[in-house]
């Protein structure tokens, strides 16, 4: 078939419970294999790292001029946005997460994690047949991120909705109509930003403790999030927070149940288990693919691409290039020197990585001795529609 | 005789630090069976240095603690607090100072460097006076600190004298720094960066005294330091005084062996194998570290002669590889140098060789937002870049001087600079004027490049 028809035969539906072999399909017809709309899909690893490595590469969907916008996009979220600005509010955004101001934040959490993932075993106890994203794989994650930022667990009918607008319109497809799509998601996120300033506001000269209390109590003006600024923070690492390590969790059940050797493995070897997370974020990972804009004409392996135009970096393929990996299609636990695109690389290397690797080892670690009998119900599980945070919507097994 | 692929045998490595451990684990991971030999004069397992100048002197890590991690037991017979006093290239034998001779098959060495000392022995034995090079250095220098001296004086403004002046404020200390050349790190980052270097330090408090040198350093008849003289004619009353006038190679030792040993470290080919005082090859004698000099192609075969973490353990992977490999499969070393300092609140991070420059840009970032990414680069090619507080960049440009791009580099960062097309020069001066190193030089044949200064010391 046509190469300048993967990425629409990537991001079709069908292709969902296994893109891999168009993964393939791409690295081979690559490494820049343009599309029929004019932009570019890139699926090498080298190439990959390359450009999510180069500064002349631009995250900001404003800066795209092929294919055209189709209306006015408002000012992103620093995960779409470039340095300086990106760095700014990223270091803004990590004051009260990471080091070097906040080093203890997300070990901390470590013991409330435990403690929240015993609760959801012990709920499963006498269960016949459950649905690993519905009983464990969302309620961790979802239960955390309200913690760690302040939002009421009791709210979840409303956040649940948003995130699921939003989510829906930051996908990739070639050549789709998402006016529809785009509507809906600049509505929800008014609508969320407004709920979590609220919450925050709530929380001034009043801290409870949570990242909303940090970002309105900074003390020092220069260093205080605007309201703007605080509303997009806010829902990004709320739904960044959550939604993929929903996937993650999920996708490593699912890996283990296919592969019942390798879940023996690390029932007996739990030591191994946070180099397995490390394998499915390489294998199985919950991100596939991102957008980048040459803020240039740039060459990439003998082809040129222009400035403004869009170029689809699928991760996941490049985390199967066997360049880099030997038997990349092989799910080794103890493989050696994993540099995977899990969590991205480059400036927007994912915020919440040390948060996601601690619940997917918390998850995993507590789930792999009760997967002994344990088998799917449903192979492949039905998916989620998102092509570029794919993983399933629910994952049936009979315990 | 051993064939050319040794897989028993005897080996001995000299030299028990970063590169000897790493050499060492590196050698059984390759397969070797055979006896290995660890000699270190200093009493301890192998331990980390950079935390030496960071964590230990900001009390945060006792200097007992930063042993290295082993990635495997390298199964050696650890010969600690013993001194290696020559080498027999004949016999095959290695002797100590303890009258034993150690014989064997392949040798490496890896003796590293130590601080280079006072001149004056005199004045360097008041109590008071440090260098700082090993754990025992940063043991009673960081015991110093924490007592609260009224004043540190730092004797050298490269890149271990300024994160000493670094902690020193970080702890209340108040630290004044002296440094022969125009301004701090001036030697191993050219002009541009020394100067920020320089507005840091005083921003932060740090008294800081460039074109200046130390022309003796007093006691109080006790032998107790008490302060020192300047050239212009000041003086400091300081209570602690750090000698940080850079290092020198551990190469004494070798002055019988034949080998081409000097100031500038032990001459070795692009697989390690040192050179012999004519310039042949050995086949035995292996070489990896601080202690080495070898070539590099992206820098014209020259010699490079680096003080680097990173290098320590890819030279040493690469020598142990080499050591027990048939010639076909023997590998070059090609690893392009790298370094890091923490600092005054700042990361800064370095690849390839900024001193081999005559023109820099600024190609991300600004001076002003005390964060960029500077781009080196030597006759239209690039050839080095720094960040400061841009670490995440720094992949790009060692992809830029791997290829050999052409300098500028490309215009179209989204945080370019206003002047990124305006290549100022690099003004990277002759070492000769200065109290530090450049930390990465090249030592090899071009007249015009004298980057190592001898300084006599005995």
């Amino acid at each position: 078939m046509d190469s300048d028809t993967l990425l629409a035969r990537i991001t079709d539906y069908t292709s969902r419970p296994n893109p891999y072999p168009l993964y393939a399909e791409l690295r081979e017809a690559g490494p820049v294999v343009r599309q029929a709309d004019g932009g570019y899909l890139i699926g090498t690893y080298h190439e990959i790292s390359a450009l999510l490595h180069d500064p002349r590469m631009s995250a900001d969907p404003r800066t795209r001029t092929t294919p055209s916008l189709s209306e006015e996009t408002p000012k992103p979220p620093f995960l779409r946005l470039d340095d300086p600005e990106h760095h700014r509010l990223r270091t803004l955004a990590m004051r009260p997460f990471g080091p070097p101001h906040s080093p203890g934040r997300v070990d901390a959490m470590r013991g409330e994690i435990a403690h929240i993932t015993g609760e959801l075993i012990e709920a499963l106890r006498d269960r016949e047949q459950i649905d690993v994203v519905d009983d464990f794989a969302y309620p961790l994650p979802i239960t955390v991120i309200c913690r760690l930022m302040g939002v009421p667990r009791e709210d979840e009918s409303l956040f649940q909705r948003w995130t699921d607008a939003i989510v829906a319109s930051a996908d990739i497809g070639p050549g789709e109509d998402t006016t529809e799509r785009n509507k809906a998601a600049m509505q929800a996120r008014q609508e969320m930003g407004r709920y979590l300033v609220n919450l925050a506001e709530q929380r001034r000269d009043r801290p409870t403790g949570d990242m909303l209390s940090d970002f309105i109590n900074e003390p020092d003006l220069a260093l205080r999030l605007t309201v703007e600024e605080l509303a997009e923070t806010a829902i990004l690492l709320f739904i960044a927070g959550h939604e993929t390590t929903v996937n993650l969790i999920t996708n490593g059940v699912l890996t283990l149940l296919r592969q019942p050797d390798q879940l023996d493995r690390l029932r007996r070897e739990p030591r191994l288990l946070p180099q397995a997370v490390e394998e499915l974020l390489r294998y199985e990972p919950p991100v596939h693919m991102r957008e980048r804009i040459p803020l240039a004409d740039i060459d990439v392996a003998g082809t040129t691409i222009p400035k403004g135009t869009s170029v689809v970096l699928a991760l996941a393929s490049g985390s199967r290039d066997p360049k880099p990996f030997h038997e990349p299609d092989r799910f080794d636990p103890t493989r050696p020197d994993n540099q995977h695109f899990g969590f991205g690389s480059g400036i927007h290397l994912c915020y919440g990585a040390p948060l996601a690797r601690i619940e997917a080892e918390a998850a995993l670690g507590a789930l792999i001795p009760r997967l002994g009998t344990a088998r799917l119900v449903q192979d492949p599980p039905p998916y989620r529609q998102n092509a570029m945070l794919r993983g399933p919507r629910h994952l049936p097994i009979h315990l | 005789m051993p064939g050319d692929d040794l897989k028993d045998g005897r080996i001995v490595i000299v030299g028990a630090s970063l590169a000897g451990l790493r050499g060492a684990e590196a050698l059984r991971e390759e397969g070797f069976t055979g006896s290995l030999t660890v000699v270190g004069d200093e009493p301890y397992p192998p331990y980390d240095r950079p935390p030496l100048s960071k964590q230990v002197l900001l009390g945060q890590a006792p200097a007992d603690t930063t042993g290295l991690p082993m990635r495997r037991d390298p199964d050696a017979d650890w010969r600690l607090g013993v001194r290696a006093t020559g080498v027999d290239p004949l016999g095959k034998r290695v002797v100590l100072d303890d009258g034993e001779s150690l014989p064997f098959d392949r040798l490496l060495i890896t003796t590293g460097t130590r601080a280079r000392p006072w001149p004056n022995p005199e004045e360097a034995a008041l109590d008071g006076v440090f260098t700082l090079r090993t754990r025992d250095d940063a043991g009673g220098l960081a015991k110093r600190l924490a007592a609260g001296p009224e004043r540190v004086l730092v004797i050298g403004g490269g890149f271990t004298g300024s994160e000493i002046a670094s902690a020193c404020r970080e702890r209340g200390l108040e630290v004044t720094v002296a440094e022969r050349g125009p301004a701090p790190l001036v030697g191993a980052l050219g002009g541009t960066l020394s100067k920020l270097a320089a507005v840091m330090q005083r921003n932060h408090g740090v008294d800081l005294r460039c074109g200046v040198t130390v022309t003796a350093l007093r006691g109080d008849g006790n032998g107790r330091f008490t302060g020192a003289d300047l050239s212009d004619g000041g003086r400091i009353d300081a209570d602690v005084c750090v000698v940080a006038l850079g290092a020198v190679r551990n190469v004494e030792w070798l002055a019988e062996s034949g080998l081409a040993a000097g100031p500038r470290g032990i001459a070795c080919d692009a697989g390690c194998r040192a050179f012999n005082m004519y310039g042949i090859v050995t086949d035995d004698v292996f070489v990896a570290g601080d202690v080495s000099r070898f070539p590099h192609p992206l820098f014209g075969y020259q010699m490079l002669s680096l003080e680097h973490w990173g290098n320590a353990v890819a030279q040493a992977e690469v020598a142990a590889h080499n050591m027990v490999s048939p010639g076909p499969l023997r590998r070059p070393h090609l690893t392009l140098p790298t370094f890091w300092s923490t600092q005054f609140g700042l990361n800064i991070k370095s690849v390839g060789v900024p001193t081999f420059s005559d023109h820099v840009v600024i190609a991300q970032g600004s001076l002003e937002a005390r964060r960029l990414a500077m781009v080196y680069g030597y006759q239209g090619r690039v050839t080095a870049a720094v960040t400061v507080d841009m670490a995440k960049s720094l992949d790009y440009y060692r992809h830029l001087i791997e290829a050999a791009a052409p300098f500028p580099p490309p215009p179209g960062a989204a945080d370019r600079a206003i002047a990124a097309d305006i290549a100022i020069p690099s003004d990277v001066p002759d070492p000769k004027g200065l109290s530090h190193g450049p930390t990465v030089a090249l030592t090899g044949y071009l007249p015009d490049r004298r980057l190592t200064v001898v300084q006599p010391t005995g």
